[in-house]
């Protein structure tokens, strides 16, 4: 069984963001960890993996700078078998469509019988990547998976999917792609010799550029992406707010009702 | 000279960090106030390899070097210095001489258990009667007629890890000899003893000051009987296997009393920040902000000062005074940083929920075990003289 | 591609167990918006699903001018696979200028999916939509795009604010974040043109099997994870008296009480309640804080919420310089009052 595990490299905005004097994001200031969704699917397929050894082989893929070889060496020390970077400078400023479209160009050069992905990285929040690579690839997807069980002599995927009130149990066939919950699991932590192994042999993660990549020129990249960031601009922190003395507690509910209104609450 | 940390070093730090903070940290206070060890952690520990670190993978160990080993313990110790003791104890005190004067059955025996997680060691050398000056040890140990078993009496006392252990290396005088000038000198073994020996029992439980959590016991031995090939190296030179296995444990109480002052400082600084007094936060202070630069930079010093004993010990055979250094060093700034934080703290500094004071008396046993601060200054000044 | 075929605003009509969801009926009031700044003013609701057509009355009410009804018993649960393949043909017969999903669970899973087929951009978790010029201003050597779908989204967990914009690519396609846009008040009676269409549906190896559906509110066991928060501190008065913090926090969908540490330590509650600097961060979208002053230690795990609401008797508490509506009075009036208006209004 061939697991493939999507992963991305991201800002950690747990533990407050952290903002520059003049207010705007301070990407330098915050640590680059491994995208939270992707862990727990890789701990998913490290699970997997756990049940057959000898018989599974887990690789991790991400596209990026050259500094996320980082999160693949992470991968590595986790318990993955190899890791795939795809950089290169052409492939920049790509919007999810674009990241979708290249990366899948990678795993059509790749052999697969799982991809696992995120459900949504926490710097974008879109959760768009996994299921638009689903349908480049022409393969199932199943989003928001809380349960991932294969059956290697069917070759098939079951899944447990939540809904807003319900969930489903599902089963496609492979190759299919499943999008993780961080509720999935509790990803493992690596081991100290596994991080000097992961590190002891380059060659275990892959670096492909754009040569590589069975995709179209006008399907990568910048030029590649149909949406276009118009405005981008720091949340200013907000000030103090207001305070009222109602003369009676009615007058406070309504106050508070519509707030409560005003801002979609209720 | 490089200063700068290796990717694999940064990494490991990562994973120690991220480890201490969410599985350790979240215990400390109830470690520390119930005198609980903390056999949960300690068994996650053991899950990911934290037990065997410097310990070659053959041997079921991690195979990584003493820097990562110490990283490990200082980041441990900047959430709970217990946590850290244990780890330093088991790995520097017990699996380091077994690795370093063990036979190759040893090894395999006691070894790889060890460092794979399913026991954990300790060490014995002090006794009621004998702390600095180990001529004092009165545990005797003696071969049975037969040669195949060794008889030991005598007990061991303050003993990290004292009752949760499953091996112990422990120190006993096996001959005495007359010296040039007719003066009787006792000569040492090191000995490999196993919970369940009959004859080794458990004595007084030591309610301490700091390091509530591990398990600090008087080891007893009455007519207890080892195998004769338990003995640990050569017989009559446990005290020089003492010696150097202290050596090792110094760094790792080095960059636990590194690791606490930093936990102590970092702590501070976030609430220097919160902190406010006169209208403004009590970082906007000078003296506030004096005092944190001079404890930012003993912290950094000691660290350096580790981080270099760390790995004297990957490349040299003696590295006795750096590590030496590195803990009178380490130790002094753990106490003194940890100290001041508290007095920054102010009224909070004194309560329990905020911790510093827990680092506070976790510190000052880094002056005082595997050596004192004295100790350290009279193998440093030992070097200079000699 | 002509952009110039692609008209009108469609929005994706969710339904589940043949009920129509609050997400169509708000995105059919934006639709109504955005159409009246278009030149084509026509909104379409996409209405997919088995035996499905007695809804089409209720999105005219709400503002549909016309439904494009796909019905088929291949689509009687929502799966990924056949609901795309109608929406995509959809897309490719009748080509919206505009078309919005809900960024719900489905509509999460529906969107990516058709953006990918259909070759176009997707924006998700909008939280305004707008028409408006790309680029907003003019650029030298850059045509400036008129009656553009300005698509505005937080991102960085609601730290930054984008604004984007789908110049080249038709239909420009959002998913609109659930209870941020305004339904229109219902006219009753009103109808709308209903259009059948059925794309065929084969099954292939995308379609999934579902071996069970089982309908369970999972319950939020953390309350970092709760998008509301009713919160008590020492004010509260007694461990009983949360009762009434319970039962406000009941009316909100994900809605959870936490505490201030001073209950933690006078044993009303277990630590795992507890926000704050010793206890946990959270970030909800409303945070009410109950009787509790607001030390800078509570502060420290509370202030990033959306919106913080502070009910306390002292006009002098901290908590009033961080909380964006404070109210000065007796929570033990208050809070139950407000409980019994909100569900009231439910």
């Amino acid at each position: 069984m061939k697991i493939v595990v999507c992963i991305k490299q991201v800002p950690d905005t747990k533990g407050g963001v952290k903002f520059k004097p003049d207010g705007t994001l301070d990407r330098g200031a915050m640590l680059a960890i491994m995208n939270p969704d992707d862990k727990a699917g890789l701990e998913a397929a490290l699970r997997i993996k756990d049940e057959d050894p000898d018989n599974t082989e887990v690789t991790v893929v991400t596209m990026g700078l050259p500094k996320a070889d980082d999160i693949l060496r992470e991968a590595l020390a986790m318990g993955a078998d190899k890791g795939l970077l795809i950089t290169d400078r052409v492939l920049g400023g790509a919007d999810t469509w674009a990241t979708s479209s290249t990366i899948a160009g990678a795993l059509k050069n790749m052999e697969y019988d799982l991809i696992i992905t995120g459900r949504q990285a926490i710097d974008g929040d879109t959760a768009q990547v996994g299921p638009q690579i689903s349908e480049h690839l022409n393969i199932p997807v199943i989003s928001y998976a809380e349960e991932i069980k294969v059956d290697r002599s069917a070759m098939t995927v079951t899944v447990k999917r939540q809904f807003d009130d319900r969930y489903h149990m599902l089963t496609a066939k492979l190759p299919c792609l499943v999008t993780a919950l961080s509720e999935l699991n509790e990803p493992r932590y690596m081991t100290p010799g596994g991080i000097f192994d992961a590190y002891a042999d380059a060659d275990r993660v892959q670096v492909w550029g754009r040569d590589k990549l069975d995709v179209a020129d006008e399907n990568i990249g910048m030029a590649g992406s149909p949406t276009v960031i118009a405005k981008a601009s720091d949340k200013v922190p907000k000030g103090k707010g207001e305070v009222v003395t109602p003369g009676s507690p009615e007058e406070a509910v309504d106050y508070i009702v519509g707030k409560l209104t005003e801002k979609h609450v209720i | 000279m490089d200063f700068s940390l290796s990717k694999e070093h940064i990494l490991a730090r990562n994973l120690f960090k991220e480890f201490a903070e969410k599985e350790v940290k979240p215990l400390a206070i109830e470690v520390d106030e119930k005198h609980e060890f903390p056999r949960e952690t300690v068994t996650k520990m053991q899950k990911y390899g934290f037990m065997g670190i410097p310990i070659p993978k053959e041997y079921g160990g991690q195979g990584c070097d003493p820097l990562t080993y110490a990283m490990c313990v200082e980041e441990l110790a900047k959430v709970c210095g217990t946590t850290a003791v244990i780890v330093s104890a088991h790995t520097s005190l017990c699996c380091d001489p077994i690795m370093t004067y063990g036979t190759e059955d040893q090894k395999q025996k006691y070894l790889v258990p060890l460092t794979k997680g399913e026991k954990l060691g300790a060490f014995g050398l002090t006794e009621p009667g004998a702390g600095t000056d180990a001529q004092g040890v009165q545990t005797k140990a003696v071969l049975s007629d037969d040669e195949k078993e060794w008889i030991l009496n005598g007990s061991k006392c303050f003993i990290t890890n004292g009752k949760e252990a499953d091996v112990y290396i422990i120190i006993a005088y096996t001959d005495i000899v007359e010296d040039k000038k007719g003066r009787k000198q006792k000569k040492f073994s090191a000995f490999i003893v196993e919970k369940g020996t009959p004859g080794f029992t458990f004595g007084t439980k030591e309610n301490k000051m700091g390091i509530c959590g591990s398990s600090t016991y008087e080891l007893i031995f009455q007519d207890c009987h080892i195998p004769a090939e338990n003995l640990l190296g050569t017989r009559g030179k446990g005290f020089a296997i003492a010696m150097h296995t202290l050596d090792g444990g110094r760094i790792g109480i080095a960059a636990q009393a590194l690791g606490i002052a930093e936990g102590a400082l970092d702590r501070t600084i976030e609430y220097v920040k919160e902190r406010k007094q006169f209208g403004r936060s009590i970082g906007a202070f000078q003296n506030t902000q004096f005092q944190l630069a001079n404890m930012a930079t003993q912290v950094e010093a000691a660290r350096l000062l580790v981080y270099q004993a760390a790995d004297a010990k990957a490349t040299k055979s003696y590295y006795g005074v750096e590590a030496a250094k590195a803990k009178l060093f380490a130790a002094e700034t753990a106490m003194d940083v940890t100290t001041k934080c508290v007095q920054l703290f102010g009224g909070y500094g004194y309560i329990r929920e905020y911790e510093v004071e827990r680092m506070m008396r976790d510190a000052k046993i880094t002056e005082i075990y595997e050596g004192t601060s004295e100790v350290q200054r009279m193998v440093i000044s030992g070097a200079l003289l000699k | 591609m002509s952009l110039e075929e692609y008209k009108g605003v469609f929005i994706y009509a969710q339904q589940v167990d043949n009920e129509v969801s609050s997400i169509a009926l708000e995105l059919l009031g934006k639709a109504r918006d955005l159409a009246n700044d278009l030149d084509n003013k026509q909104v379409t609701a996409v209405l997919i699903g088995s035996e499905v057509g007695g809804l089409a009355d209720t999105l005219a009410e709400y503002g549909a001018d016309r439904v494009i009804l796909v019905d088929d018993p291949e689509l009687k649960e929502y799966r990924t696979e056949p609901y795309a393949h109608a929406l995509a043909s959809v897309i490719n017969e009748f080509k919206p200028e505009i078309m919005l999903v809900g960024a719900t669970a489905i509509g999460r899973d529906l969107g990516p999916r058709v953006s990918a087929r259909v070759h176009t951009g997707l924006t998700a978790d909008c939280t305004q939509l707008d028409i408006g010029d790309f680029p907003l201003q003019p650029v030298e050597g850059q045509e400036q795009k008129h009656k553009q779908l300005l698509m505005t989204r937080p991102a960085f967990g609601g730290n930054t604010i984008a604004t984007i914009a789908c110049p080249n690519f038709r239909p420009q396609m959002a998913t609109v974040r659930p209870g941020v846009m305004q339904k229109r008040a219902p006219q009753s009676g009103a109808k709308a043109e209903i259009v059948n269409y059925n794309p065929g549906f084969t099954p292939n190896n995308c379609y999934v099997t579902i071996d069970k559906v089982v309908k369970e509110v999972s319950g939020v066991a953390n309350i970092q994870d709760a998008k509301v928060l009713v919160s008590g501190g020492r004010g509260v008065g007694s461990p009983e008296n949360f009762k009434i913090l319970e039962e406000l926090a009941e009316c909100f969908k994900g809605g959870m009480v936490s505490c201030s540490r001073a209950v933690v330590d006078s044993g009303w509650k277990p630590k795992d309640m507890q926000v704050g600097q010793t206890g946990k961060t959270v970030r909800p979208h409303v945070y009410f804080a109950i009787g509790i002053s607001g030390a800078i230690q509570h502060a420290a795990g509370m202030e990033e919420s959306d919106i913080i609401i502070a009910i306390n008797k002292d006009e002098n508490a901290p908590i009033f310089d961080i909380a964006d509506y404070g109210i000065v009075g007796d929570l033990n009036k208050i809070v139950p009052e407000l409980t019994k208006k909100i569900k009231a209004g439910q």
